[in-house]
């Protein structure tokens, strides 16, 4: 029952980055974010140097940049979003190739747009470098309530688990004939969705008693402590600390 | 729905990021009630159903589909708390595994998707079962109206924070009516699918739907004729009855509720972005992201300008507050009865 062996998201390796305790990379990961959120929007070069910033942790993590770009798609919704904003937000108004925008929902776009793919570029750099495992013993040692770390673990532990019991159901549909083209199917569907809880209810139960025959008692012994010593946190937080430096130059400028 | 970085201000993450973790801790607490030390594998195994059951796509029309959102059928099958933690972990998960909604909006998404949708469901639920006769069917119809509530009440939740700290200022009126619009139709799909689901496993295993405890019937023996009551020390292992969905029941709910509330929204949102949602189901099924989409686009508001939104937003104000007054005012009835039902839940097994 390991956490995903080789899951899509990890990208092995061996890199400096790699090699970062989780929590100091979570932390590094989180502390960059609310640097980039919290730049004024109108510094246009700021976030120009942000994305260098993330380039060169993702050259020193070797993860290629098509890998990077892929991840990334899951903005696709957000994007769409932005490019409707110049449109329909308040404000003056400006005509760009004969096409009236508001001026304010330009720069709100902008804004998501920018903020929202370093957010999400910075992420899936997160998650790319580090193991799942590992992200769960990042988050215990950043002081996550131990129970809510437990609770994570367990649904990425059974995750996978649970979906492919999802596809096996869909399989079983499937080479039966059915196929769900519309609305009406939705009651064979929600069936599937029914016994896939009691399924996933019933190993709850057993995984619990299988626990506590094996001396359970309510909290997990942590084997691996991560310790981090102070030239990783320092190498960790160069990327905040730089972001942050860009960040009050915005502001000044 | 999942906001990503930069949408909302960041005080105002924070702010909510702050209400988002103390609704864990209240919920981690009272987990521990629902659950016992049982917590951690079952709302683990919970969430792992609730994030896998997002990736069942519901096909709609002409190869648009949905996927449940998950926080009314959580909140009914394991009860409000673990409900939170569940989808919360989801979210957390989501966003630093997946990148799906922003790292420091972690707080907006958690206490919108997590924190509102749980408690206004289960709140319709609750006040819904008081009214209602107890037999299954109106669980049924009672979770129907739950989810119905839930996601514009997250839709009115976004918009509140989108008023508080949105970083454009698209007119607030616009946004009320684009989101909550978007999402009553959403909303419909998600009941009519949270109804037929809980149905389907109160068919089967009644007694682990959280929010038909108190639906359980007295065993009866038939003894030389007549029905006799089983000695209360046997009642413990009683089964509840297997119920039986009506269908029909449940489809006539659930044709008007949404006749009244389409017709009634349709009047608002009349453009509906089709070709949008077409485009970003195609592009985006493996993210879990295709209604979303079009939840947070104004698209609809195209055909809505010139129309008073205080209405709409006030009338679902209203509806959701009702729902809550009335469970607020039977709390201690339910008090008194989950009081009686764990006395007569089956000894968890011992520590060893």
């Amino acid at each position: 029952m390991g956490a995903g062996h080789a899951h899509r998201l990890y990208r092995h390796g061996h890199s400096a980055v790699h090699a970062l305790p989780p929590h100091t990379k979570l932390a590094a990961t989180f502390a960059f974010v609310v640097v980039v959120v919290s730049t004024p929007r109108e510094a246009m070069w700021a976030f120009g140097l942000y994305a260098v910033l993330l380039g060169v942790v993702a050259f020193h993590a070797r993860v290629p940049p098509g890998f990077l770009l892929k991840r990334l798609l899951i903005e696709v919704p957000f994007v769409a979003f932005a490019v409707l904003m110049p449109f329909v937000a308040e404000g003056e108004r400006v005509d760009v190739l004969g096409v009236s925008l508001s001026v304010n929902g330009l720069w709100g776009a902008w804004n998501v747009l920018a903020k929202g793919t370093l957010g999400v570029a910075s992420s899936v750099l997160l998650a790319s470098t580090t193991e799942l495992r590992e992200l769960l013993l990042g988050l215990q040692r950043l002081r996550l309530p131990p129970l809510l770390v437990q609770i994570a673990s367990f649904m990425i532990r059974y995750g996978d688990v649970i979906t492919d019991e999802m596809r096996r159901m869909r399989i079983a549909r499937e080479s039966r004939g059915f196929e769900a083209s519309g609305v009406k199917h939705w009651g064979v569907l929600a069936k599937s969705a029914g016994a896939l809880f009691i399924r996933s209810y019933e190993r709850g139960e057993r995984v619990h008693l299988a626990m506590v025959s094996r001396g359970y008692a309510g909290s997990m012994p942590v084997i691996d402590e991560v310790t981090a010593s102070r030239a990783q946190w320092s190498h960790a937080l160069t990327l905040p600390f730089a972001a942050l430096v860009v960040c009050v130059l915005g502001w000044t400028l | 729905m999942h906001v990503p970085d930069g949408f909302i201000n960041a005080p105002t993450s924070a702010v909510t990021g702050v209400v988002a973790a103390g609704a864990i801790a209240v919920s981690l607490r009272g987990a521990r009630r629902e659950l016992d030390e049982r917590t951690a594998p079952l709302a683990g195994l919970v969430a792992a159903f609730i994030f896998a059951v997002q990736m069942l796509n519901f096909p709609v029309a002409a190869g648009t589909s949905g996927h449940l959102l998950g926080g009314a059928l959580a909140a009914i099958l394991v009860g409000p708390f673990t409900g939170v933690l569940c989808v919360s972990v989801v979210l957390l998960m989501q966003g630093i595994l997946f990148a799906d909604g922003g790292l420091t909006a972690l707080g907006v998404n958690i206490t919108n998707m997590a924190v509102v949708t749980t408690v206004v469901a289960y709140a319709a639920f609750r006040g819904l079962l008081k009214v209602l006769p107890r037999t299954p069917r109106s669980v049924t119809a009672a979770s129907f109206v739950a989810a119905l509530l839930s996601v514009p009440a997250a839709a009115l939740a976004f918009t509140l924070m989108y008023a508080v700290g949105g970083t454009t200022d698209v007119a607030i009126g616009k946004v009320a009516t684009a989101m909550v619009g978007v999402h009553v139709l959403i909303g419909v799909g998600e009941a009519t699918i949270t109804a037929l689901t809980v149905g389907a496993v109160i068919a089967v295993r009644p007694d682990l739907v959280y929010g038909a405890r108190g639906m359980r019937q007295k065993l009866q023996l038939r003894v030389n004729g007549e029905l006799v009551d089983v000695p209360a020390a046997e009642e413990a292992r009683t089964a509840p009855v297997a119920a039986r969905t009506s269908r029909r029941t449940l489809w006539v709910t659930g044709l008007a509720t949404s006749l009244v509330l389409a017709g009634f929204v349709s009047f608002y949102a009349s453009s509906s972005p089709d070709g949008l949602e077409k485009v970003a189901a195609d592009k985006g099924i493996d993210e879990k992201t295709e209604e979303h989409a079009v939840a947070d686009s104004p698209l609809a508001d195209y055909g809505v300008k010139d129309v008073t939104d205080a209405r709409l937003s006030g009338g679902l104000a209203g509806v959701i507050g009702v729902g809550v007054t009335v469970v607020a005012g039977s709390t201690v009835f339910w008090a008194v009865r989950r009081r009686q039902n764990t006395d007569a839940s089956p000894t968890t097994v011992e520590n060893v």
